[in-house]
């Protein structure tokens, strides 16, 4: 690891002005940033050591119905947070289905927006990878491509964005709260990451210095609490990153769907909003049809980025599970396997 | 800023001149404080075997930078036994032939000590492993570890005292 300079400044902007300069980059929990530092994946001159910064740690419900994640709130504090899981249960379970307990008792939100992506490439110095180093190319192209993109990818860059979190908070239409040079400003969580292009080294649309203060679920998402859930199919059953994950939301209305959000993880650079998907169950009857025809047009657009096709109709096939689990309802309790397609509620066919 | 921290270790009050902003936690308490109970495995927060109490809460020590941790109250598999009578989890894994070579132990047993404090997996065996996850066995005694914990847990009357949300 190289080493660098570290500050652990005491306001927020203090901290700004100290992570304004090239080189520097900000530090929670570390529990990403450190692990890609020792392998010399990141250099950063700077630390900039946010965990002291005042009233950034604590869930708030709003008057409006909204409620309110401080970026330095634990993963888990989060996710056993009784008030929080009852409103937005599929929140709950893909931070659950996340990382480890050690991890989740560190890492914070506001990091979790900001890991990194596990493509092997970017984390080899030895390979070429556009996202590390800008124009040096990209050796994921025709190597082990088993975990890559399906969706938005470029040919510069073919990595997913790897959180859980991100997924559902996508599909409820969570406000990222930033803190700046130039004050505060707020950017759906879903225009927060970017697709690569041409400039895969940018995440996201932060800028220099910029700092997420918060995130904010809005009132209308904890109407979808009755039928919400995050399926993740990954190579083990716990401690693995999602291979395809999807979070299904429905609001029913009467016997037919109101209102359907979905949003896809593991598929793409950035939590992949399903939109279409979203237009296709709007005013349909529930159903493996309905759901069917859903995958359909939320894959329509999937190419394999290589040896990877298999994912295009594996995310369909989450697509129907998550809403038929979605459908049957959300549990009283989290399943003990969170998100584990091997969780099977009763009522529920295993190949419904 | 000064680079010297301040830190209780199992009970034990130090104060430590840090000359690297690098150290982790982990590195600390092995090199600095000569307590090698907690063990370096992947260094990279995958094995679990690091896994230490702080501040309450079980993390990997590997990930954990100590000067971001100033203040911090930390417990060791050295602070768990009190004279020569072994902590319940450590008697379950023991009684339970929960560990083959030893290696991955003391971060196996802080990490049951973290989950059966956090309460959330009762005595549910899938919950069990399923909190124990980060931690891994290469000898495979996971059926042992989850025994363990059970039984660990019931010992300590935490049994289904509280379920996760």
């Amino acid at each position: 690891m190289k080493t660098f300079d570290y500050v652990r400044p005491a306001t927020i902007a203090e901290a700004i002005a100290a992570a304004t300069q090239p080189g520097a980059s900000y530090l929670a929990a570390g529990t990403n940033l450190i692990d890609l530092m020792k392998g010399s994946v990141l250099r950063p001159d700077r630390l900039v050591d946010v965990t002291r910064l005042p009233g950034l740690d604590s869930i708030d419900h709003l008057d409006d119905g909204a409620v309110r994640i401080g970026a330095l709130v634990r993963n888990a504090d989060l996710a056993y947070d009784p008030a929080f899981a009852s409103r937005f249960p599929s929140v709950a379970e893909a931070l659950l289905s996340g990382a480890s307990a050690q991890l989740r008792n560190a890492a914070t939100a506001g990091g979790n927006l900001l890991q990194r992506t596990r493509c092997a490439y970017f984390y080899d110095p030895a390979s070429a990878c556009n996202k590390r180093s800008p124009g040096a190319g990209c050796d994921a192209h025709g190597g082990e491509t088993r975990s890559h993109a399906i969706l938005g990818w470029s040919e510069a860059c073919i990595a997913t964005h790897p959180s859980d979190f991100c997924v559902p908070l996508a599909a409820l239409g969570a406000i990222v709260e930033i803190e700046g040079a130039g004050g505060r400003r707020e950017v759906p969580l879903e225009a927060l990451h970017r697709l690569p292009g041409q400039a895969p080294d940018r995440d996201t649309v932060l800028e220099a210095g910029e700092l997420i203060v918060g995130i904010r679920l809005p009132s209308e998402a904890a109407a979808f609490a009755p039928h919400a859930r995050y399926v993740k199919v990954r190579d083990r059953t716990s401690y693995a990153f999602a291979v395809v994950s999807a979070a299904a939301h429905l609001r029913m209305d009467g016997g037919r769907i109101g209102e359907a959000r979905i949003a896809l993880g593991g598929v793409a650079h950035k939590p992949w909003r399903a939109v279409e998907a979203e237009a296709a169950l709007a005013g349909a009857a529930p159903g493996r049809e309905a759901y069917t025809r859903a995958a359909e047009a939320a894959l329509a657009a999937a190419r394999p980025s290589g040896d990877n096709a298999f994912k295009i109709e594996l995310a369909r096939r989450i697509i129907v599970r998550s809403l038929t689990l979605a459908a049957a309802g959300t549990p009283d309790r989290m399943p003990a396997l969170p998100a584990s397609p091997f969780s099977i509620p009763a009522g529920v066919a295993f190949h419904g | 800023m000064s680079l010297t921290i301040a830190l209780t270790v199992n009970g034990v009050g130090h104060e430590v001149a840090l000359d690297d902003p690098r150290v982790t936690l982990l590195d600390l308490l092995r090199e600095r404080l000569d307590l090698p109970g907690t063990k370096k495995g992947c260094d990279r927060g995958q094995c679990g075997a690091c896994t230490i109490l702080l501040d309450g809460r079980r993390v990997n020590s590997c990930l954990a930078l100590a000067i971001s941790h100033d203040g911090a109250e930390i417990v060791t598999i050295e602070g768990l036994a009190v004279d020569d009578a072994l902590h319940p989890v450590q008697a379950a894994f023991i009684g339970c032939d929960g560990f083959q070579c030893g290696f991955c132990t003391p971060g196996q047993i802080m990490s049951a000590v973290g989950l059966i404090q956090e309460g959330h997996a009762g005595d549910d065996p899938e919950r069990v492993r399923e909190g124990m996850s980060g931690n891994l066995c290469r000898c495979g005694a996971y059926a042992g570890i989850t025994d363990a914990v059970i039984e660990a847990q019931r010992a300590l009357g935490h049994a289904g005292r509280k379920h996760a949300a």
